[in-house]
């Protein structure tokens, strides 16, 4: 068989979503990210990709002693191409969720983080109740209800932006959508130019992407408000690496590999290094 | 392929529909007026007017319309004096930047399909009514016009049907329009050929009807063109042609 035929029995066989036929022995893996949610991922002025995921990436594939790829994919697109075997792993800050749980299967969690609103400084919802506080939602705690309804009465015909298709979209949904109205848009980035334009109101995202958004002049009348939340249904378990459901054998890789770097301590100097946070998942 | 699941994306998808068509009609009318007034910029003989509307099509025609709509929506909104001028409440308004960027390009495009239709009126009919001692407006109304519409409709329905299809990038300005609706499906299902398959087969029969629409508009103005018994009566004056 010649190359072209390869070639053309290589891309058939993606296309029909038969995934790569080295199942059995990983010797190069390619992770996408997104590229456009800092720190966890991040396009550099020069175009190369960096942050905390980058990082990991390659610490985890160094012990998982396969070479390593990591490429950009648009958030959305990112499950399909997964499964139409255009790369092997997704690290993207994705949580791991039932829905996405159906089509694909997820290593153990590597990170888990609050999420919370930005607000302009000088707006009234800069005094929501709550601030500074972490819900855990995971606990049938009576306090999250009465701090969530008296963000509710505050959060009143306001306008919240979110991105689309995340667990961030699905708590505003949850808990917000009734009394405000949640406005959506393909990255963090976009709401965060519209917050500081003043076509919404508040924006509802990660507390680690906001807190590097913060650290930047351009939001300096922006503050984190309001309670921030974890855990529960909606957000679940963490933040994994996305793999196909066939592949078992790299999804035992990827767990060993983050087990490992979990007890040498190499996980938790790099989310010391990208986050201001706490972000270790619950083992 | 699970047709269930495509009747109900269909019927999701549907929701956005109303909103493409009022992005839709709002910026071909616009596009529409602006198109004419340039072509009437281009076609006159004050020389700075025609190099402005020139300038205009230059910059409106050569740059990609998703760029457009990224300056006027967010590039816009970055300047603390756009943001507290009159402008605000429609600028701060997506529909409204999404509008303004599809009608500044649409008119740049039309323009030239409307001076190329002018340019193409044949002078021996204008000058056969100039003999006539018809008056300018006369002229313009019965003559230039009619030919020139006529000449105008098969590239304009080209313009219309692209902008059908443009509205969908009004999908990045947070518009919920069939476009918005198609890629938030597809993020939540993961299903990106039944979902895409769907929102392509709305967009083809809309333009489908767009483009019998101006088909049948077509065959209205041209009866010279045709055996005379299929002529309604009164469609071959010119007077018909010219409020037509």
């Amino acid at each position: 068989m010649n190359r072209h035929a390869i070639a053309a029995v290589v891309a058939l066989s993606a296309v029909l979503g038969l995934g790569p036929v080295q199942a059995k022995d990983w010797t190069k893996v390619t992770i996408a990210t997104e590229g456009a949610y800092e720190p966890w991922n991040y396009v550099l002025p020069d175009g190369k990709l960096a942050g905390f995921e980058v990082d990991l990436a390659h610490d985890l594939c160094t012990r998982m002693k396969v070479e390593c790829a990591v490429v950009q994919n648009d958030w959305d697109g990112m499950i399909p191409a997964l499964n139409a075997g255009k790369f092997d792993g997704i690290m993207a800050g994705m949580n791991i969720t039932p829905k996405r749980l159906e089509v694909i299967d997820f290593s153990n969690a590597y990170a888990a983080g609050p999420a919370g609103l930005m607000v302009p400084k000088s707006s009234d919802l800069a005094k929501l109740p709550g601030t500074g506080e972490i819900l855990n939602l995971s606990k049938d705690d009576p306090h999250n209800k009465e701090v969530i309804d008296r963000m509710r009465a505050m959060l009143k015909g306001k306008t919240i932006g979110v991105q689309v298709a995340t667990i961030h979209a699905n708590f505003v949904d949850k808990y917000f959508k009734d009394v405000a109205t949640i406005q959506e848009y393909k990255t963090t980035e976009q709401h965060d130019l519209d917050l500081m334009a003043g076509r919404i109101d508040a924006a509802f995202a990660d507390d680690a992407y906001f807190l590097t958004t913060l650290s930047k002049p351009d939001a300096k009348d922006l503050t984190l408000a309001g309670a921030e939340f974890r855990g529960g249904d909606v957000f679940g378990r963490g933040v994994g690496v996305g793999l196909r459901k066939g592949d078992t054998d790299l999804k035992a890789m990827f767990d060993k590999a983050i087990a490992s770097a979990r007890a040498d301590g190499t996980l938790k100097a790099l989310q010391d290094k990208w986050f201001k946070l706490d972000m270790m998942p619950p083992s | 392929m699970d047709f269930g699941f495509m009747a109900q994306t269909t019927v999701a998808l549907l929701s956005g529909l109303p909103l493409t068509l009022e992005l839709f009609v709002t910026s071909v009318l616009a596009g529409g007026v602006l198109a004419a007034l340039l072509a009437w910029m281009r076609a006159g003989r004050v020389p700075g007017l025609s190099a402005l509307a020139a300038a205009y099509v230059f910059v409106f025609r050569g740059t990609p319309l998703l760029v457009q709509l990224f300056l006027i929506y967010y590039g816009l909104s970055q300047f603390p004096e756009v943001r507290h001028s009159v402008a605000w409440p429609v600028l701060r308004d997506p529909f409204w930047c999404a509008v303004l960027a599809l009608a500044l390009n649409t008119g740049a495009y039309t323009s030239e399909i409307f001076r190329g239709a002018l340019a193409a009126v044949p002078t021996g009919q204008v000058e056969a009514a100039r003999a006539c001692g018809m008056p300018r407006l006369t002229l313009l109304r019965r003559v230039v016009l009619p030919i020139a519409l006529r000449q105008a409709l098969p590239s304009y329905a080209t313009e219309i049907i692209l902008m059908t299809k443009a509205t969908a990038l009004a999908s990045i300005v947070t518009l919920k329009e069939t476009m918005f609706v198609a890629a938030k499906l597809n993020s939540e299902t993961y299903r990106a050929i039944e979902v895409f398959l769907c929102a392509g087969a709305i967009y083809l029969v809309l333009n489908i009807a767009i483009a019998r629409a101006v088909a049948l508009l077509e065959w209205r103005l041209s009866p010279h063109l045709r055996r005379a018994p299929d002529a309604l009566p009164g469609l071959d004056t010119p007077l018909e042609l010219g409020t037509a």
